[in-house]
């Protein structure tokens, strides 16, 4: 007998069940098919500014640091300005994103923009977020040559556009979002990428005397660019 | 086999604990933070309890419903190019672990933490055949260099202080000046983010556990603060996930119910940094990822569980918060418990997965006072899962014969009410006589273990059945006595099934 016969046969004997009763097929099928929704906390049921409000609220509360911007033209200058008050070399790696790549990178002649994943070497990561969580201030990343994994977590500083029109309020939306785009399953490209990333602030441990300490081996700092929506 | 416990010699471990300044001093931080903290984020969420009671149900149904769910999710796993793997004991994991590491002529291997692959021993287990594991979540790696068990699941080095941690590092990494200064936490993180970020480099296979397997979307989710999953799950040619079979839940959605409260129990924060849903291997045209991802579910005794009463535990999802509430946790820490879960949980899960006659102390060392499940995020009924494990062993009879014959004498005389009164109303009216000077005693036949520490005071008035009974006669309360409950309040026929393993020895199971 198999070693996957030999855990399914004890899950069914354990359950007193064949595994073929249609009724339970039926229930698990239509869980599968219908996915519920629990609870769902009022906290993010908000209209868009307040929404919005809490995003970077809750993006902050979580050691995180926000700035809002009116277009996404704007992103290169706030790229700059984050590296020059803090005194990092004109630098940054992202991916391939044509919403980045599109960006009028030219007024910003003194930053050095590379494009792919990251080796270790990158002081700065650049990405476009899928989607934000109010709730939480929980960024939604996708991984892909549009913003390798990579850039998420070997660079000391992340930064991460938003756009205030993907802000939902709760993390459920935005996962029937990501399965609404591209499917729950099948093969690929069909279904979830290889990694969604859920990010709520820097890169944290205390796991030294309870010390809570920013940068473990993650970033040490993330930036969110939050562009449009009401002020 | 699974990871060698010393959980027979609780009672040792214990004593040796409550003896041990550095540990006290770890685990009065525990008692004063914790509580709080999980007490302050709960408060802001007015919808905590209703995501409890939906945390528990979607467990639940999923177990109910388990063979089903792991179907789905395999097939869903195949369609997205990844492997699965079933290992029915910690023997066959560790050997399907190290085939993969052959085939791909590993070398080094980065953790991720995972109680699971600490259950198994699989670091022990590479290391035998030449392989290097190495730990990357820093008080994994902190236990890791000191070669302990985690003292707690998700502070694995909550024991120890940075003085001890500061001298191991000066003992590992020989590589560094002498000089160096090492007096601060963050002195140390640095060491060990500098050290371990060579080590995620230079990997060739990342080992991780997994919070959840989802069956909807054929994926494996972690959740961890320091971002060390990611890099071991994203930088090797080759990703393993380490997932026990009660990890499945059904859909997206109720990753995100249990996310919710999971979080909140285990580290007062409403969402852990890194939560990421992981789906087969690196695609066309990805510039980063594994090329190989494998997932190897465990069993090692939890499929026995599913058909008794101990089903109930199965809904774990690893929080914390029942050793974080513990008070039996705060004197003695998770080293006593002897095997890799402390605490209440560790004292439910431990005899199913040692057998109670080697773990049997566990779920005696308890004060029922039920602050676990009180605050269990999954609504586990701890304390009525100890009983029993308690009920086991004695009938087994398994506890010592001084506490057997005890209980024996306890049996007789609660078996006849009117001569436990008739007894006990004149041991009482004895001892307040024998106490009437000093009003307390510093010594007495049988209670050695409790006047050792502290004075017992000289019974006044008659027992308090007696009191009871004439309160009751007074003011009509006498209904109320008879729903006190005694004993199991849940009857035998509630008893659970046999779930311990059928040999000492699993690796001769078929």
């Amino acid at each position: 007998m198999s070693a996957r016969d030999q855990i399914f046969g004890s899950i069914r004997r354990a359950l007193a069940v064949t595994g073929e009763e249609a009724s339970r097929k039926k229930i698990v099928a239509d869980r599968i098919a219908d996915h519920p929704r629990g609870v769902i906390p009022a906290r993010g049921q908000l209209p868009d500014a307040e929404r919005l409000a809490l995003l970077v609220g809750k993006i902050e509360a979580a050691a995180g640091s926000v700035v809002r911007l009116a277009t996404i033209e704007e992103v290169p200058a706030a790229v700059a300005d984050y590296l020059r008050t803090d005194g990092l070399p004109l630098a940054a790696r992202r991916g391939a994103d044509a919403r980045l790549a599109a960006l009028p990178w030219e007024r910003e002649p003194a930053l050095a923009v590379t494009v792919g994943a990251s080796s270790g070497d990158d002081l700065v990561g650049l990405s476009h977020a899928t989607a934000a969580v109010a709730e939480t201030g929980t960024l939604v990343l996708l991984s892909g040559p549009d913003n390798p994994t990579t850039l998420n977590f070997l660079p000391d500083h992340h930064l991460v556009v938003v756009a205030a029109a993907t802000v939902v309020g709760d993390l459920e939306t935005a996962l029937a979002r990501l399965r609404e785009e591209r499917g729950a399953g099948g093969t690929p490209p069909s279904g979830l990428p290889r990694a969604v990333h859920l990010i709520t602030g820097p890169s944290r441990t205390a796991d030294i005397e309870q010390t809570l300490i920013l940068g473990a081996h993650g970033p040490r700092r993330l930036h969110v660019m939050l562009v449009g929506g009401p002020a | 086999m699974s990871r060698a416990a010393t959980s027979e010699k609780f009672d040792d471990n214990a004593r040796r604990a409550l003896a041990d300044p550095a540990l006290q001093g770890a685990l009065a931080f525990v008692e004063a933070n914790f509580p709080a903290r999980r007490r302050a984020v709960v408060d802001a969420l007015p919808e905590f309890d209703a995501l409890r009671d939906s945390a528990r149900d979607i467990k639940a149904h999923t177990l109910a419903h388990l063979d089903l769910y792991l179907e789905a999710w395999e097939a869903r796993v195949k369609e997205q190019g990844g492997h699965v793997h079933y290992a029915p004991t910690a023997a066959d994991a560790n050997r399907i672990v190290l085939d993969i590491c052959r085939a791909e002529n590993a070398r080094t291997v980065t953790k991720g933490k995972s109680m699971v692959g600490e259950e198994i021993g699989i670091n022990e287990h590479l290391e035998q055949h030449g392989i290097v594991p190495v730990e990357t979540d820093l008080g994994e790696y902190i236990i890791q260099i000191r070669d302990e068990l985690p003292s707690h699941i998700i502070m694995p080095a909550v024991h120890l202080n940075r003085q001890q941690i500061a001298a191991d590092f000066r003992r590992v990494h020989t590589d560094l000046p002498k000089d160096r200064d090492l007096d601060t936490a963050m002195a140390l993180l640095s060491e060990a983010r500098t050290t371990l970020r060579k080590k995620f480099l230079a990997a060739d296979v990342g080992i991780t556990g997994a919070n959840f397997l989802i069956a909807e979307t054929g994926s494996s989710v972690i959740v961890t603060n320091e971002g060390n999953g990611d890099l071991t799950c994203t930088l090797p040619r080759v990703h393993i996930v380490l997932a026990s079979i009660e990890k499945l839940v059904p859909t997206m959605e109720d990753m995100a119910q249990l996310l919710r409260v999971l979080a909140r129990s285990a580290t007062a924060q409403e969402m852990s940094v890194y939560t990421t849903i992981t789906t087969g291997p690196r695609r066309g045209e990805d510039q980063d990822g594994p090329d190989q991802y494998h997932v190897v579910i465990v069993d090692n005794g939890r499929s026995a569980m599913l058909a008794g009463e101990f089903r109930d535990m199965l809904r774990c999802i690893r929080c914390g918060a029942c050793m974080n509430h513990c008070p039996v946790y705060h004197a003695v820490g998770g080293h006593a418990y002897g095997f890799v879960y402390p605490g209440p949980m560790g004292a439910v899960l431990t005899p199913s997965l040692l057998g109670v006659d080697r773990a049997g102390r566990l779920p005696n060392a308890s004060t029922f006072c039920g602050r676990c499940e009180e605050v269990c995020p999954v609504r586990i009924p701890l304390p009525r899962l100890m009983r029993f494990w308690r009920d086991r062993e004695f009938s087994r009879q398994l506890s010592s014969p001084v506490s057997r014959a005890g209980l024996a004498a306890w049996g007789f005389f609660a078996r006849r009410p009117w001569l436990y009164g008739a007894v006990t109303g004149i041991g009482v009216r004895a001892l307040a006589w024998v106490g009437r000077a000093r009003g307390k005693f510093g010594w007495l036949p049988l209670a050695g273990g409790f006047t050792a520490t502290r004075d017992i005071a000289a019974p006044q008035g008659p027992t308090f059945q007696a009191q009871w009974r004439r309160r009751a006669g007074t003011q009509g309360v006498a209904e109320h006595a008879r729903t006190v409950p005694s004993g199991n309040p849940h009857g035998r026929g509630s008893e659970p099934q046999l779930t311990e393993p059928a040999a000492s020895d699993p690796e001769s199971r078929p």
